[in-house]
């Protein structure tokens, strides 16, 4: 990148000063990296103001929260093993995760067999996190959890629950089909014609997005 | 740009490495409800732990760490303003459950 070495002798702000002022395109990345970032700062927006709205609630309500860490209890090999679905829901994730940034990697390299197969890994890994959550939906439903109530306490509990792992089931379904898309594209050899792989590296921008949101529902709804 | 290779193309090995942190991190943060910890120690074990795994994952796995510092600021600026939010979100819900006590004290 010929044009770096002149930028990098300014300083990291003139630099950013240089990229937005000067006459030519403000970001050095294709617009469809650049469109995708821009998409997932708005997301980022709105799964801040469900967490919010649900840090609200928490804070505000009068009677107890219910306990996480019981309510998503299994019983496996005849004990109550805490919060373990969640746990096997986030490694599934992870290792979703992982996956897609070697697929990434492998399509750069312009190696199309394993960049389908390492995308198809990820959409299957993705369609098992939504099948846990839909069974831990069936699970607390028979319960008795309903978004204007429950047996164990806060009320506002189901509704915070329902909204926010809901949302954000909906988006790991969207990538599913993304990413499904997007391995039946590389596999046409599409991305070869067009010269470029780049849209393989911004499907991974939203799916590794999907991860970095399970990481904050993780954190605040689970184990606080 | 003829010369330089396309896109984000990094050593196999910085994904692997990434990967197997994230596991780990996951592990330890599971682990904080699985011992009971409690308080202040739980709390800033899971932001601890929430944050290094969110940092990790822009920065490598979305290759954050190596795009132009225009863009970093772009994106990782705005959502700053977020803290404003739940700072008065906060306060507001501290607010709601004091007025909610002496209502329903009376």
């Amino acid at each position: 990148m010929a044009h770096d070495a002149p930028a990098t002798a300014l300083g990291p702000l003139q630099q950013v000063a240089g990229d937005f002022a000067a006459d030519k395109q403000a970001f050095s990345v294709p617009w469809g990296k650049a469109m995708m970032w821009i998409f997932l700062l708005s997301d980022t927006f709105i799964f801040s103001c469900f967490l919010t709205s649900y840090m609200n609630v928490r804070i505000s309500t009068m009677s107890a929260w219910p306990n996480p860490s019981q309510v998503f209890a299994l019983h496996l090999f005849g004990q109550d093993i805490p919060l373990i679905l969640i746990a096997i829901m986030t490694f599934v994730l992870i290792t979703s995760s992982g996956t897609m940034a070697l697929a990434v990697n492998y399509g750069y390299r312009r190696d199309r067999r394993h960049t389908v197969m390492l995308l198809c890994a990820t959409a299957a890994l993705g369609a098992t996190f939504v099948g846990m959550q839909a069974f831990e939906w069936t699970k607390l439903i028979t319960e008795g959890v309903r978004p204007w109530g429950n047996p164990w306490g806060a009320p506002q509990f189901g509704s915070s629950f329902f909204m926010i792992t809901g949302f954000h089931g909906c988006h790991v379904t969207a990538g599913v089909i993304y990413l499904l898309i997007t391995a039946k594209r590389v596999a046409s050899g599409f991305y070869d014609r067009k010269g470029s792989y780049e849209t393989v590296e911004v499907a991974g921008l939203y799916w590794h997005f999907v991860d970095l949101v399970w990481v904050f529902i993780f954190a605040f709804f689970y184990l606080w | 740009m003829s010369d330089a290779k396309e896109g984000q193309q990094h050593p196999l090995a910085v994904y692997l490495w990434i990967w197997l942190l994230l596991f780990v991190l996951s592990t330890f943060s599971y682990l904080v409800d699985y011992f009971h910890l409690h308080g202040m120690l739980r709390w800033s074990l899971i932001l601890l732990f929430m944050l290094l795994k969110a940092g990790f994952i822009v920065a490598i796995f979305m290759h954050m760490a190596w795009e132009r510092l225009a863009l970093k600021l772009a994106i990782l600026l705005p959502p700053l303003c977020l803290l404003v939010l739940i700072g008065f979100m906060a306060i507001e819900g501290d607010y709601t459950f004091l007025t909610r006590g002496a209502a329903f004290l009376r």
